[in-house]
């Protein structure tokens, strides 16, 4: 049963062309769909290679040449051809700038495969790009210029279709006319690309001549190598077998969704991940490890007995069991790796480099946690594939990482499934998606070390202390005043009897942080922690006090989120940089302006002020003992100091 | 010809896709809404969307932008599609517009389409506070969709940077968005105008009768065949109305759709005509004709 029955219109009777019509659509039910990637610069000729399969398959209408025939005289690069390229080249600065900077998707089909291909560029500053039409691709057509043979971008695409799990590989020797149709030449391409290519896990490799630009090859055999007995590149699409490895996987569901319409329906939708699943199958939660048996299986078109790979379903379950969006379910007899600590490879896509250390979110099919990169173990070279150490990863950069995730988390590794061995990275801060990563396997490490419950807390310490601990966080460029006002807090805490901390920039620097310079990699290290610091101190009942420029948003809400609520109160000293130059205690502005210090906050490096702090001190043309006054009343208008003082004035006398 | 055991088909592994990211919009946004356009590819979406949640309702409205020159059965068509799904429908209109008088005939496509289209989304969205907001755009369809991401990503002022797109890889969507930002979801961005008649046959899918041929009172206007569904749409000087057996490939403003003369009558009628057809769908809408970028242009501004 499905919910359209009541809907469907009368069968209306039909004319023996409508038949034929009918069942020439039917028959198309059972089409198959094959995703391609494109990858090659510019000058390869790959537009004009899409362009050209778009145009042979006669899937360019009458109308699109038209308009097509009027950019080409206006950006054309072809003379007075039409530039097949033009009709992929989508975005208006692209084609102004005449490169394809995008990943742009195309369609076309035969009687036997409908096509969706994925344009993308070639260049070294695009490896975001194609990494992301890799992602979904089940086969790639590398470019290469039968002039020039392979290059270090051929290598790359290679290696990144490799790594995104791509396994079968047409290279295709395009602008053969430009070097007279020569056999030899592509003889020899040929072999130095599988020679090269043995290293990777490609299951077929398909190397074919042609031209794009005069069709040789592409849908149609030329006339002009009668020494090549392949397939076209059209044949070879259009019939090459592509197996798909989840199917052969454990099944793995991760739920997306909790169907509950009524008390007596309780549903889990979600795509399946890998390998198949019946009714009456055991199944287990990852993690938990609930199990329970499937009771329906509701498919788009109704209930079913089986279900695969690929497939969006709605499974009910014969025990009630506690099961939530982002819960993975799989077969018992393989199961997934359920840990907080991996190692992956991480595809950088952001402008912002990878920090180790920042919090970041990160999302798995459908669950969501925090996690950082707690080491990047080698960042790899995609024109060499040499390792090389890193400390931060830059846009296009990929690097093998050890990550640690806030909650444990079930997954394959990416080899295993692509499914459920991928994820990506979003900035807590501006929600871009900032990376793509690719799991290699799970860090047992975590498995080993358990959270030792303690039975005294944070809370009755903070009792036998009087007051509420909480972490007071100064945050403001050099100058600005934090240390001053932190300490005479400090003073007048004391002198009602509070117990109090200080941790100052500077003095930790000498000690715990001593190891750390003022790169973005270390600021952010540096303030982790302290973090971590302070987090320990307000466990232990203190009132703690951090004096720390501690210029990123990222790395003050990563502390935030390390406090219980409530117990972080976030102090802007806004004294403005024209002041804080002028007051300059020691002498740091007026090197750094000379450039003898590097990455100085407010200088060369930036400082991002709190959006929201809990209290914003206005710290110029006042005298520090106000200011320092205004947050002890703080402090005590939110509860903090309320507490009855036993230590001060209590038992015994 | 049958596929081996090991592949899903096309259209399979397109419903698979679709439903996974209704599913997906759904359970990640607080307050998502499913533009219904009352078009084919709205039809297939909302079908799509029923399969997603059943037996379950899908959990968000459909919001209707009513620009007042909608054809007649069409707005019929959508009151019942409604009354039988059991779903909840909003139709908004820019009164603003309508007090203006603004109108598809005397201000011309691209005046009508901003204000009683693209403005008018732009309030219903900041009405309800919908953070997301489902499209039946198709990637196929202009050039410019063929780089658009499924979770398109908007500003507070709902315009589209084609410069600053999330990267979207496997099927992992990035559904964070701040106060005030929004995504607008596509979930048949991999379906082709084939796939979708396909789907309708298959599926039975009910259309609006004005996909189907019937004999209908038009005007030959600007090389269009312009029907004349109610009487705001005055005569010019030598323009007479003739009765023609006529179709229409999409749907939308009366004034500024063109029909196409056919006898595709029946809806494999219509995908035969379809399978031999030289001109493709947007041919028929004077919002593109303009210039080549300018659905590039309609998207930075907001529109869908």
């Amino acid at each position: 049963m499905s919910y359209a029955e009541p809907l469907q219109p009368e069968d209306t009777p039909q004319t023996e062309a409508e038949q034929a019509v009918t069942d020439y659509v039917l028959a198309q039910e059972s089409k198959d769909q094959l995703r391609f990637l494109t990858c090659g610069s510019v000058d390869d000729g790959k537009s004009t290679l899409i362009g050209r399969l778009l145009f042979d398959t006669k899937l360019i209408f009458e109308d699109q040449l038209a308009a097509l025939e009027k950019d080409s005289r206006r950006h054309g690069t072809v003379g007075e051809e039409i530039d097949l390229a033009l009709l992929v080249d989508g975005l208006e600065a692209e084609r102004e700038q005449g490169i394809t900077i995008d990943v742009a998707y195309r369609f076309f089909a035969t009687d036997k495969r409908k096509f969706i291909v994925a344009d993308t560029p070639g260049h070294e500053q695009y490896t975001r790009n194609m990494a992301t039409g890799a992602s979904t691709a089940d086969l790639a057509v590398l470019l290469v210029d039968a002039r020039h043979g392979l290059m270090v971008q051929t290598r790359r695409h290679a290696f990144i279709a490799s790594l995104l799990g791509i396994r079968h590989v047409v290279l295709a020797v395009n602008k053969i006319d430009l070097v007279d149709y020569s056999e030899e030449r592509f003889e020899q391409i040929r072999k130095d690309f599988e020679v090269f290519a043995n290293g990777f896990d490609f299951e077929s490799l398909q190397a074919i001549p042609m031209s794009a630009r005069f069709g040789d090859n592409v849908t149609g055999r030329s006339p002009n190598m009668p020494w090549y007995g392949g397939s076209t590149l059209l044949e070879h699409l259009e019939t090459v077998e592509i197996g798909e490895h989840e199917l052969e996987a454990p099944f793995r569901f991760p739920v997306q969704w909790v169907n509950r319409p009524n008390l007596d329906f309780r549903g889990y939708s979600g795509t399946i991940a890998g390998g198949r699943v019946s009714v009456g199958d055991e199944i287990v939660v990852a993690g938990p490890a609930k199990t329970s048996k499937v009771a329906r299986i509701i498919a788009p078109e109704g209930d079913v007995n089986v279900a695969r790979s690929g497939e969006a379903v709605t499974l009910t379950l014969e025990d009630e069991i506690d099961i939530s969006r982002g819960d993975l379910l799989s077969a018992p007899e393989g199961r997934p790796d359920v840990a907080d600590q991996m190692a992956a490879h991480l595809i950088w896509m952001s402008e912002d480099a990878l920090l180790p250390g920042r919090s970041y979110l990160l999302k798995i099919g459908p669950k969501t946690v925090n996690a950082t990169v707690t080491e990047i173990k080698h960042k790899i070279n995609v024109n060499t594939f040499e390792h090389v150490a890193g400390k931060t990863l830059d846009l296009n950069e990929i690097a093998f990482c050890n990550l640690s995730l806030s909650a444990p988390v079930a997954f394959d590794p990416y080899e295993a499934n692509r499914h459920t061995g991928s994820f990506i990275l979003i900035d807590r801060m501006t929600n871009q998606t900032v990376g793509a990563g690719l799991v290699w396997f799970a860090l047992r490490r975590a498995t080993n070390i358990h959270w030792q419950a303690l039975e005294i807390d944070k809370a009755a310490r903070g009792q036998a202390l009087g007051q509420k601990p909480a972490v007071v966080w100064f945050t403001g460029l050099s100058g600005s005043g934090k240390s001053t006002i932190a300490s005479l807090v400090e003073k007048k805490l004391h002198a009602e009897g509070r117990h109090t901390y200080v941790l100052d920039g500077d003095n930790v620097r000498h000690g715990l942080n001593r190891d750390l310079g003022f790169t973005d990699a270390d600021r952010v290290e540096n303030i982790r922690r302290v973090g971590e610091v302070s987090k320990l101190f307000a466990d232990a009942g203190l009132i703690t006090l951090v004096s720390f420029i501690s210029p990123f948003r990222s790395e003050r809400q990563m502390a935030r989120d390390l406090m219980g609520a409530s117990e972080f109160i976030e102090i802007f000293v806004d004294t403005p940089i024209e002041e804080c130059k002028q007051r300059d205690p020691k002498g740091l502005y007026a090197k750094a302006e000379r450039g003898e210090i590097k990455n100085f906050t407010g200088i060369d490096s930036p400082y991002e002020a709190p959006e929201n702090p809990e209290l914003r001190l206005k710290n110029v043309g006042r005298k520090p003992e106000d200011v320092a006054d205004e947050v002890v009343e703080f402090l005590r208008a939110r509860g903090f100091l309320n507490a009855a003082n036993y230590g001060m004035h209590g038992d015994g006398i | 010809m049958t596929l081996p055991e090991e592949r899903l088909s096309n259209l399979k592994r397109l419903e698979a896709e679709s439903i996974h990211i209704i599913r997906e919009v759904a359970a990640e946004f607080r307050n998502p809404v499913m533009l219904y356009s009352i078009g084919k590819d709205s039809g297939v979406m909302l079908h799509l969307a029923m399969k997603a949640f059943y037996p379950s309702k899908p959990p968000f409205p459909l919001l209707h932008v009513d620009t007042t020159w909608k054809f007649r059965e069409m707005i019929t068509f959508r009151d019942n599609i409604a009354k039988q799904y059991g779903l909840d429908l909003i139709v908004h209109t820019n009164q603003e517009g309508v007090a203006k008088g603004i109108n598809p005939i005397d201000h011309g496509s691209s005046v009508h389409t901003h204000i009683m289209k693209t403005e008018a989304l732009k309030q219903a969205l900041d009405k309800y506070g919908f953070d997301a907001a489902f499209g039946g755009a198709r990637r196929d369809e202009e050039k410019s969709r063929a780089k658009e991401r499924v979770f398109s990503f908007r500003n507070a002022s709902h315009s589209w940077d084609p410069k600053n797109q999330r990267p979207e890889l496997w099927n992992l969507y990035n559904a964070r968005v701040a106060q005030g930002e929004s995504i607008r979801a596509f979930p048949l961005s991999n379906w082709t105008e084939l796939d979708i008649w396909q789907y309708i046959l298959t599926e039975k899918i009910p259309m609006v009768p004005l996909y189907l041929a019937a004999k209908r009172p038009v005007v030959e206007r600007d090389g269009m065949l312009i029907m004349q569904d109610d009487d705001r749409l005055k005569l010019k000087p030598g323009e007479v109305v003739k009765e023609k057996m006529i179709r229409f490939r999409t749907l939308g403003c009366y004034p500024l759709t063109g029909a196409i003369e056919s006898d595709a009558d029946t809806l494999p009628g219509i995908v035969r005509e379809m399978l031999i057809a030289r001109t493709s769908e947007r041919q028929g809408r004077l919002i593109d004709k303009d210039e080549s970028a300018s659905m590039e242009k309609k998207k930075r501004e907001g529109y869908f």
